[in-house]
């Protein structure tokens, strides 16, 4: 054993990091895999965020004109699956790794190499995703929530490597999630006990817990599509004894709370700014955390709301509507708390505090339409129409991803170790907050008019509101190039950032320098 | 620097990027072979596939080479042991889902979908327009498209299988036992033995299989009764496979001299992991079989 001992100790110089393009492909340094998540989902931002501008051009008329019918359905399930698969939860992943571990003390995540891996898995299954839209017949045209028999019985050839690429994003999460979950359980430095975790932690723990859990139940369902489309069984048809319906059971078991993964770490990200921007404490800690954990448990619960018109007993139609509607508690508990916060506070209005504020309103409008599809006789109208598609632009465009904007402006000086530009940041964020608005907002009123989804055409009733919704569309796309120059010109230059930048700010994470060192805390911090 | 620091974090390493390559590659050629077999065509997916299988392989094999390596010099501390032992619970958990997805589909069909075929529940016209003739019943030897097929009894093959691999859960169990007395004789006699259960397991689910496949007309794509029978064993048996390489590596790494009393992860983990496809296959039993 002993003749290989020294070739594996050449790397322990830990203050200096390896250069070149070696460093992002061998990394194990959390802030390394943290900012190569980061970008990657910016990059996928885009390509989706692209996708959706073809759809939104051939809405902006009825009639067919720029793209195929088939086109179109590849890029409404494309748009779904990079926006859900690419963006938001990779860009969650990437916080976690840059942030977790300044924020309990610890030197780097549990697992490092296992980190890298969960990493280098995406381009490889996005690039195996995209590489299926150029084959003959084209991509996955089924919808990001691949309804049998669409994806089975009528599905293009391609299916294979929709689902196969399925099977490795899955393995990046669950790998990602179960470093995070051990980060937080086993290298908290002494004295930071669990009720002292910033909620951000406290949120990824529970979302790492989610993950875990509905992750494999996503890999079996794939598994059954491809069985039934290539193998000849028939879990999802009834002439073989199966049933259509249990594919939407055992995808809403996983699809429900994959959403709440996608806003869990959202609440915390929103619970440490508008506490640093109000100066004061947070209202209610406690009660923030276990409104979390309640969310998640009800999670399990929630499923078929996805499916009141699917077909269920009465009893089941019931339990689920009132199930759906108790999650409006603890979500409303978190509202309270962060209202309540800043009453009174001395707030400043920083773009970080913009975006969360903004968060804090256009969340709840999404909330509130979730309430109203919570309704099952109300349901049976809004179901499959633009109101549907209005909800979830709500909790995921303005919930969401402008939570992650919120984090990226809150933490880019830790990060770069420079001061973004306080211009172009208020100019991004006011074209962006007017144009969403203009974009999601008018789908309520097409999708109460009956407007259906996930249709190239419509009827020309609906023209006016399509060419009003298309333009606020192009208005945000457009408004995100300011994001993305501010973020390349933040982290060329810019004005020297304190270690502390934000007066009211709290947290391990601003003990240490601007920009963080490449190790930190290599030495368990003291914690009070 | 390095000295005097508390904490231990592993060096960068080449292995996480090949594996990625190489799952990327293995997803990228099995969705092509299948494409290319469902064509009836030519195609490189298999390449690819092989290709990628042949990647992994190496970096498995450099991966636990290096952490080996590291493991034998002392560099690990306790709280890196804690996070091997938390991370594999998890992932042993995150396997747990994956069957409940089978599971799961399993109870829907049985309790749900074949009673509502026969029009159980307020679903009378379902059954009347559909499959009249249809006869709700399980196992589902006829489905509602006429495919007949034959049950599997839960004597015989499956009771021996059962048997087998409820003992080499105890033999893994002394193995263990064995290692922590630091009696290595004891741990050889006893993994050896669980190794053999394993194959002697693997060997006679392959002769289940031939049975109802050519004796049975139990087939993979038989009905719902087949495919939750297929899909539910045969994950299963891929998981009995990799258990069993993974007690192999064991297995060579203490006739090599590898592990202390209170070192051992690699080896506690391989039995948890063993002691968990044992469960799965007690519930598989139960309700596949028995039920
Ligand atoms: C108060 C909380 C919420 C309630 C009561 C609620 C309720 C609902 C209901 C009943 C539907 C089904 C509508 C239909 O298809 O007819 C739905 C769809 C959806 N919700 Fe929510 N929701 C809530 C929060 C959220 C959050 C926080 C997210 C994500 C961050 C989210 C994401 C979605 C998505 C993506 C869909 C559509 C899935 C699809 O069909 O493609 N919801 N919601
Ligand atoms: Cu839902």
């Amino acid at each position: 054993m002993s003749t290989v001992v020294d070739d594996i100790h050449h790397e322990e110089h830990h203050d200096h990091k390896p250069s070149g393009i070696t460093r992002w492909l061998f990394t194990t340094n959390h802030k390394d895999i943290g900012s190569l998540y980061l970008w990657f989902s910016l990059i996928m931002f885009f390509i989706g965020g692209a996708m959706a501008m073809v759809i939104r051009a051939e809405l902006f008329q009825p009639g067919l004109q720029l793209v195929e019918p088939n086109f179109f359905n590849q890029m409404t399930t494309v748009h779904g699956l990079i926006m859900v698969f690419g963006a938001v939860m990779p860009a969650f992943t990437g916080l976690a790794n840059w942030m977790i571990p300044m924020m309990i003390g610890a030197p780097d995540m549990a697992l490092p190499r296992m980190n890298n891996w969960s990493f280098w898995i995406l381009p490889f299954g996005f690039a195996i995703l995209l590489s299926s839209l150029f084959l003959e017949g084209g991509g996955p045209n089924f919808g990001w929530t691949f309804y049998a028999p669409l994806s089975t019985t009528y599905s293009n050839d391609s299916t294979a490597l929709f689902v196969f690429s399925m099977h490795i994003l899955g393995i990046s999460s669950i790998m990602g999630a179960i470093n995070v979950i051990v980060t937080i359980m086993n290298m908290r430095a002494p004295g930071m006990n669990y009720m002292k975790m910033p909620l951000f932690v406290w949120t990824w723990l529970i979302t790492a817990f989610l993950l875990i859990a509905v992750m494999p139940v996503l890999a079996g369902a794939v598994t059954m599509v491809l069985t039934d489309k290539y193998f000849g069984t028939s879990f999802f048809d009834a002439a073989g004894g199966g049933d259509p319906v249990m594919f939407q059971h055992i995808f809403w078991f996983f699809g429900h709370p994959e959403v709440y993964i996608m806003i869990l770490p959202s609440f915390g990200i929103i619970s440490a700014i508008i506490p640093a921007f109000t100066r004061k404490q947070l209202f209610g800690y406690a009660s923030m955390v276990y409104a979390t954990a309640s969310i998640a448990i009800l999670s399990f619960l929630v499923w078929a709301h996805h499916m009141f018109t699917t077909g269920m007993p009465v009893f089941a139609e019931l339990f689920f509507m009132y199930c759906t509607m108790l999650i409006a508690v603890p979500t409303g508990v978190k509202v309270f708390n962060w209202v309540a916060t800043m009453w009174r506070g001395a707030m400043t209005f920083e773009t970080p505090m913009l975006f969360a504020l903004a968060f804090v309103i256009l969340f709840t409008i999404g909330g509130f339409s979730g309430l109203m599809l919570a309704i099952t006789p109300v349901d049976f109208q809004y179901h499959d129409t633009y109101f549907v598609v209005a909800h979830f632009h709500y909790v995921l465009v303005t919930g969401a991803v402008f939570s992650i904007m919120a984090a990226a402006y809150y933490w880019l000086p830790k990060w770069t170790g420079h001061m973004y530009d306080e211009t172009l940041a208020k100019l991004h964020f006011w074209t962006s907050l007017i144009s969403v608005n203009v974009l999601f907002f008018p789908m309520h009123f097409a999708g109460l008019a009956g407007m259906p989804r996930r249709i190239p055409d419509y009827s020309i009733q609906f023209a006016d509101v399509n060419q009003i919704t298309s333009i606020g569309g192009f208005a945000f796309g457009l408004s995100q190039l300011i994001f993305l120059w501010l973020c390349i010109k933040c982290v060329r230059g810019g004005e020297k950032a304190a270690a502390k930048p934000w007066e009211g700010a709290e947290g391990l994470e601003w003990t240490v320098p601007s920009p963080a060192p490449y190790h930190t805390f290599e030495k368990p911090p003291k914690v009070e | 620097m390095a000295e005097n620091q508390s904490y231990y974090v592993p060096a960068s390493s080449p292995w996480p990027i090949i594996g990625a390559i190489g799952l990327g590659l293995i997803a990228w050629g099995a969705g092509n072979t299948v494409i290319d077999m469902t064509n009836n065509q030519d195609g490189y997916g298999s390449t690819v596939l092989t290709i990628g299988i042949i990647v992994m392989a190496v970096m498995l094999f450099g991966w636990f080479r290096d952490q080996i390596n590291e493991s034998m010099q002392g560099l690990y501390n306790d709280q890196l042991g804690n996070s091997y032992k938390q991370g594999m619970s998890w992932f042993i958990f995150s396997e747990v889902m994956f069957f409940a997805a089978f599971f799961g589909a399993l109870f829907y069909a049985r309790v749900i979908a074949v009673p509502w075929l026969d029009g159980a529940s307020n679903n009378v016209m379902t059954a009347e327009v559909l499959w009249p003739e249809f006869v709700a019943q399980w196992p589902l030897t006829k489905t509602p498209g006429g495919t007949e097929t034959q049950a599997m009894g839960w004597y015989g093959l499956p009771l021996v299988n059962t048997v087998i691999l409820v003992v080499s859960s105890v033999t893994c169990h002394f193995a263990h036992v064995g290692l922590e007395k630091d009696n290595r004789k004891q741990l050889t006699a006893w993994l050896g033995l669980t190794i053999i259960l394993g194959c002697i397991f693997l060997y006679l689910q392959g002769a289940e299989y031939i049975h109802a496949y050519e004796q049975l007309g139990l087939t993979l794509d038989s009905g719902i009764y087949g495919n939750t029978f297929y899909m539910l064993t045969g994950f299963h048996g891929m998981h009995v496979t990799l258990g069993t390489l993974m007690l192999i590596i064991m297995f060579l790494r203490v006739v090599k001299g590898h592990f202390t009393p209170d070192n051992h992860f690699a080896f506690q983990a391989t039995s948890w992991y063993w002691h968990f496809v044992d469960v799965v296959w007690i519930c598989l039993f139960v309700v596949v079989y028995i039920l």
